[in-house]
């Protein structure tokens, strides 16, 4: 076999096990503690759709949330109680928690964690 | 992904069966309209509140205090990189002190031993620089005051972080 032709197998075999490109948008958080165990599609919350309307502080300060994927352990009787998501998802200030899909959108079977890597991998630690 | 804004169908995320996906707001639609950047988001999200295209709420619940805090700290000030200024002004107008100090840095300058190892593995600024913030390939960014003798332009200015931006004030 001519040594090129090696080089061409063996890029392939490298593009082959590359993970695909990562298209979510920066910042993009899958939320699967609960959701498919439950039977409901996994949560796409969108840094970039929220940041639009409130300050990181609301939801990092007020709210409660903590900066770390996978830190928050929030039970949908937290958001219909008004805490977490539910402080705003009331039907009020944002849509009310009965609009389940528009949360639960996401892919099945995908994990918990932060995507959308656009230059750097993100945290180790997320 | 022509302009680095991927349908929500298509994200590899989304699960495009999903009976709600197509009344969410696609990032496109919104992204498209600020100003933008070539990392992260694409957008230049400080600038974007700056300049009044986005104007995000800074509370929610009546009687929260909200502080902005307009202080400079430069970082960094032995090393070989350009020194880091650090604006309170532009992180506050986001954040609470409360999200950063004390857990993460005392609030005095020079208490701090910073370490770009620990915030490229998602430490101190990494825990949002790298993740949702500007991303860390954005070196002069932060490494934006020359020290003297050194030129403005470490790297070429059409290259991703190539120009120092200005004080922006």
């Amino acid at each position: 076999m001519m040594p090129w032709r090696a080089g061409i197998l063996l890029l392939l075999a490298w593009l082959a096990v590359l993970p695909l490109p990562a298209a979510a948008e920066y910042a993009d958080v899958v939320l699967n503690r609960r959701a498919e165990a439950q039977g409901v599609r996994p949560v796409v919350f969108q840094h970039w759709f929220h940041r639009i309307r409130f300050r990181c502080k609301v939801c990092h300060a007020e709210l409660g949330f903590k900066m770390r994927v996978g830190a928050n352990d929030i039970t949908m009787a937290d958001i219909i109680d008004g805490r977490f998501c539910g402080a705003c998802h009331n039907g009020d200030i944002a849509w009310a928690p009965d609009k389940c899909d528009m949360c639960h959108s996401g892919k099945r079977g995908l994990p918990t964690g932060i995507v959308g890597g656009h230059e750097t991998g993100g945290p180790g630690r997320w | 992904m022509a302009q680095g804004w991927e349908s929500l169908r298509k994200d590899g995320i989304h699960d495009p069966r999903g009976p709600a996906v197509k009344d969410k707001q696609e990032p496109a639609e919104a992204l498209s309209k600020l100003t933008p950047d070539t990392a992260g988001n694409m957008v230049r999200w400080v600038q974007a509140l700056e300049k009044g295209e986005i104007n995000p709420r800074a509370s929610i619940r009546p009687g929260t205090k909200i502080q902005v805090y307009d202080s400079d700290v430069l970082l960094n000030v032995q090393g070989g990189m350009p020194i880091v200024r650090f604006p309170h002004r532009q992180h506050t107008e986001w954040l609470d002190c409360s999200n950063c100090h004390d857990h993460l840095f005392k609030a005095q300058a020079g208490a701090n031993k910073l370490s770009m190892l620990a915030i490229l593995e998602g430490e101190q600024c990494g825990v949002c620089h790298g993740a949702v913030s500007f991303p860390l390939t954005e070196c002069f960014r932060c490494h934006s005051v020359p020290r003297p003798g050194q030129s403005l332009n470490t790297v070429p200015k059409t290259l991703p972080g190539g120009s120092i931006p200005p004080r922006s004030r």
